[in-house]
């Protein structure tokens, strides 16, 4: 009871005020149902299809696969494996650090590292199809074209950066 | 936005239909996953969307218009940077707050900067990142994003 009160309390609290909005005539609160209504209705005409083709997604794609072919040998396969691998994956940013390491881990290079970074960042498919839902496919196909570009270039930049520096990326949660 | 929810929906069922072809058991598994996923944000989702319906009417469209519209310039796309650079929000939270802020008047730049800069950019996760990245190769990493989410903010701005 008290996990369904903190999960849908704050949304049948604003349900309530709307109906007394409308009841009462009160502008404001019309005003936001009628705004919120709208949001709504944008929201559950897409995103359920979205996040049923991530499940899809999870379940065909084998991640382990691409692991393998990030090293620092690996050239312009190497490079198209690292965008191609990071627009598989979903979650927020710092969720990459842990791949990140395990991609160290296994022999990528540093380019490839920073290549899969940006790209897990700003290219991944269960967020550009959630991007073209909202802003339009105009809009998601320029951002995902200049974005490429610039992140492959400041692949071969840290790349550049830390050739002698002894760069390795560690693991927190190992060391204490 | 109708057009393109169509095609999303067209495209959906056409992969979820070929799924289904060669694997039963996989699609299943997976589209389950999917309802799950979807289950489980749905209700953090409709709460900041009802925040934002009650921010949105609270801050009047000229207001948007006059600080993240076309002639807000330097000062609409620094200010958006530096707020997108900072927050530590979902990206399938932002993009309907940012659809609405289109609608009332805010530019493609200064929206697209945003965007930008909160994905790939995280001054709130930096201490996490430093440790795994080190502390210098984190803020090299953060400042050579933030240059590179302005610019594809203004490139966006400029073509659209």
């Amino acid at each position: 009871m008290k996990k369904y009160i903190k999960e849908y309390g704050f949304i049948l609290l604003f349900v309530i005020f709307g109906i007394l909005s409308y009841i009462y005539s009160f502008a404001f609160g019309i005003k936001a149902s009628k705004t919120f209504l709208d949001m709504f209705i944008e929201m559950i005409s897409f995103i359920p299809i979205v996040f049923v083709l991530v499940g899809l997604l999870d379940a065909w794609i084998p991640k382990k696969k691409f692991e393998k072919y990030m090293g620092p040998e690996s050239g312009l396969k190497g490079t198209l494996l690292s965008v191609i691998f990071s627009m598989f994956q979903a979650g927020p940013l710092y969720g990459a650090f842990p791949i990140v390491y395990i991609l160290y881990k296994k022999g990528a290079s540093v380019k490839n590292i920073f290549i899969f970074l940006g790209c897990f960042s700003s290219l991944k498919i269960p967020m550009l199809t959630i991007e073209t839902g909202y802003l339009g496919i105009e809009f998601t196909l320029a951002r995902a074209i200049i974005t490429v570009p610039l992140f492959i270039a400041i692949g071969y930049l840290m790349d550049y950066y830390l050739k002698n520096k002894d760069f390795k990326v560690t693991d927190p949660t190992e060391s204490n | 936005m109708f057009p393109n929810i169509i095609l999303l929906w067209i495209a959906g069922i056409a992969i979820v239909s070929i799924s289904y072809y060669f694997d039963k058991e996989k699609t299943k598994q997976g589209v389950n996953k999917g309802i799950k996923i979807f289950k489980g944000l749905s209700s953090p989702f409709v709460n900041i969307m009802i925040i934002a319906s009650i921010i949105l009417v609270l801050v009047p469209p000229e207001m948007i218009e006059q600080y993240l519209g076309g002639d807000s310039g330097f000062f609409g796309v620094g200010l958006s940077a530096i707020i997108g650079s900072v927050t530590l929000i979902p990206a399938f939270i932002v993009y309907p707050i940012a659809s609405e802020l289109l609608k009332r008047g805010a530019s493609y730049m200064v929206i697209a900067t945003f965007i930008t800069t909160l994905l790939m950019v995280g001054v709130v996760t930096y201490p996490l990142e430093s440790k795994y990245l080190g502390k210098k190769v984190a803020l090299i990493r953060n400042v050579l994003n933030f240059f590179a989410a302005i610019i594809i903010g203004l490139l966006i701005g400029a073509i659209m």
